[in-house]
């Protein structure tokens, strides 16, 4: 095994699970003491530091919720001093406040050390050149990526995310072996390449690809390797635990949590009850080291399970299957996470909509494609093309603004769209995976 | 007197989609409205039909029961001769004047072409028109 820590990854159980408890124990008593959310969480739950007495009484500290980070926007959770921060990152939130994460520069080389072992997990190393196609920027896919690939010493081609062909050009040019994108990106350039006539198998370098953050299946990976010759990996994270951080191994058989980073829990989604290894449930994740935004317990909504038995790689930390959904009705576009509660927060800020909209999904060749029918306020009605060609940007750019990922916005009549009695169904996704 | 030269358009929302200007017209064949003059602006998933009809309130409430989105728009129609020259004539008094054009259609009416406009300030164009010497239609001359 070719490992970028080799004690800690292969750490006898025993062992892992003593580090596991007195790292649990720190973040505890750290938060305890000094953040007001934290104490006062505890204290409604009535759980004292000291009642945490070994690793499995995790159970008893209370739940945290994409909506506390809301509630608290955009850094009434921080545990840090703004001059300690060194960076964030902003996701769209559930309703019009955003998600912000703020990163100290340890909570920086934490990430970027789970990364550093991922990849190297995934047998990529110095001489490997990496193309991040992940978007730079708010986002946390490149630059997160961006940076454990410079640890492992490969050398990053920082290609972001768009303008495809030319990112075939580089990856012919500068031989890259590597590529960290989303899943559809990747079959989208492999389509490209053809029609410009290159054989990703062939006429690259190519052999691996870090693929995540959007939902994909065995049949894709079983197709990106026979289409590209390239063994696809799938990473795991969301910015609320600092960004892509766990990744399968070269064995492909599930996404190793390193246990000094984090510790993964599944729940059952309706009663919050921890459920036993094997069980397919909702991943609650605590993070241990975290200083800038830590998280105890946080529900990131994903579903999945755990399974403890040592994986064949000789990593002794426990994997989470593939994600298989999602307890909530987020989407996924083109990697960005999508909340239709969020789509809807931004059309109610429209004064010439009705407020009434419906959002369909679809798979343009390998691409999503998020289409938002809104409805025309009567009185914004224009006998004039170009009054309603500007109320139509106006929405585009309300949403790409609120969701930081561009839509399709079609204007319909007045009164057209369904409405709903009881819950509404303002989702139709017809992507298949 | 310039009030009785504007002209009352009905204005459409209309999806592009099939049959949506079938169903227009239905609509108004079924009231006995008559179309003197229509004319259709398109973008993308979307439009506008503009018309000019006999009976323009019982236009819009037959179209409002049936759920489109309409509204009246004031238009005026100005008399051009059907011969070469004859749009130019026109248009080029509103030029002159600095009035513009936001659209504009055409029919060939019973005694002379007819150009419908929709201007942004529609009182002077029409008082630029008649200085010009140019002739504009009432609402009752449109048939």
């Amino acid at each position: 095994m070719h490992s970028w820590d080799p004690r800690i990854e292969g750490m006898p159980k025993a062992e892992l699970e003593k580090v596991q408890y007195r790292l649990l124990k720190t973040l505890v008593y750290r938060l305890y003491s000094f953040s007001d959310f934290y104490h006062a969480r505890m204290k409604e739950a009535k759980v004292h530091p000291d009642d945490i007495k070994t690793l499995a009484d995790i159970r008893l500290l209370p739940f945290m919720y994409k909506s506390d980070l809301r509630d608290n926007y955009p850094d009434k959770l921080f545990c840090a001093p703004q001059n300690d921060l060194v960076r964030y990152h902003v996701s769209s939130g559930t309703t019009g406040k955003p998600t912000v994460v703020g990163y100290t520069q340890k909570d920086l080389d934490l990430w970027t050390t789970s990364l550093a072992r991922a990849l190297t997990s995934c047998g990529i190393g110095k001489g490997d050149v990496i193309q991040v196609s992940y978007g730079y920027g708010l986002f946390t896919g490149g630059l997160g990526l961006h940076y454990g690939a410079e640890r492992i010493g490969a050398t990053v081609l920082p290609t972001s995310v768009g303008n495809t062909e030319r990112q075939i050009e580089l990856m012919q040019d500068l031989k890259a072996t590597a590529i960290a994108c989303t899943p559809s990106y990747l079959i989208h350039i492999g389509e490209a390449a053809e029609r410009m006539g290159v054989s990703i198998q062939k006429d690259t370098h190519l052999r691996s690809a870090i693929i995540g953050a959007e939902p994909w299946s065995e049949t894709m990976r079983t197709r990106i390797y026979e289409t590209m010759g390239v063994r696809a990996y799938d990473i795991y994270g969301t910015s609320e635990i600092s960004g892509p951080m766990f990744s399968e191994c070269s064995e492909q058989k599930g996404i190793h949590i390193w246990g000094d980073i984090a510790i993964p829990e599944i729940i059952d989604p309706e009663t919050g009850e921890p459920l036993p290894p094997g069980e397919h449930g909702e991943l609650v994740m605590t993070v241990l080291q975290k200083e800038a935004l830590p998280m105890i317990r946080y529900r990131i909504g994903d579903l999945t399970q755990i399974f403890d038995e040592p994986c064949p790689c000789g990593r002794t930390h426990p994997r989470i299957r593939r994600i298989s959904g999602r307890v909530d009705d987020m989407l996924i576009i083109r990697g960005i996470n999508v909340f239709p509660s969020a789509v809807e927060h931004a059309i109610l800020s429209i004064p010439e909509l009705s407020g009434h909209f419906m959002i369909e999904v679809d798979r343009k060749g390998s691409l999503d494609d998020m289409l938002v029918r809104v409805e025309m306020a009567p009185e914004a009605l224009s006998d004039k093309i170009n009054d309603l060609i500007n109320i139509k940007r106006k929405v585009e750019h309300t949403l790409k603004n609120a969701l930081n990922v561009a839509v399709q916005v079609d204007l319909s009549e007045p009164g057209s769209l369904p409405r709903f009695e009881g819950k509404a169904k303002r989702v139709i996704d017809r992507r298949v995976f | 007197m310039q009030g009785e030269y504007i002209i009352k358009q009905i204005s459409i929302f209309s999806e592009n989609k099939p049959g949506r200007l079938a169903a227009i017209a239905e609509a108004l064949e079924k009231s006995n409205v008559n179309i003197y003059a229509f004319s259709i602006a398109e973008a993308n998933s979307f439009g506008v039909v503009r018309a000019l009809v006999d009976k323009p309130d019982d236009a819009r409430s037959v179209l409002e029961k049936l759920g489109f989105a309409v509204q009246f728009t004031d238009v005026i129609a100005v008399r051009m001769k059907d011969q070469p020259g004859g749009l130019h004539e026109v248009a080029e008094i509103l030029g002159d004047a600095g009035i513009n054009i936001e659209y504009a259609y055409a029919y060939s009416g019973k005694e002379a072409a007819v150009l419908i406009l929709r201007v942004s300030q529609a009182g002077e164009a029409i008082s630029k028109i008649q200085a010009a010497g140019g002739s504009l239609l009432r609402e009752s001359d449109l048939g």
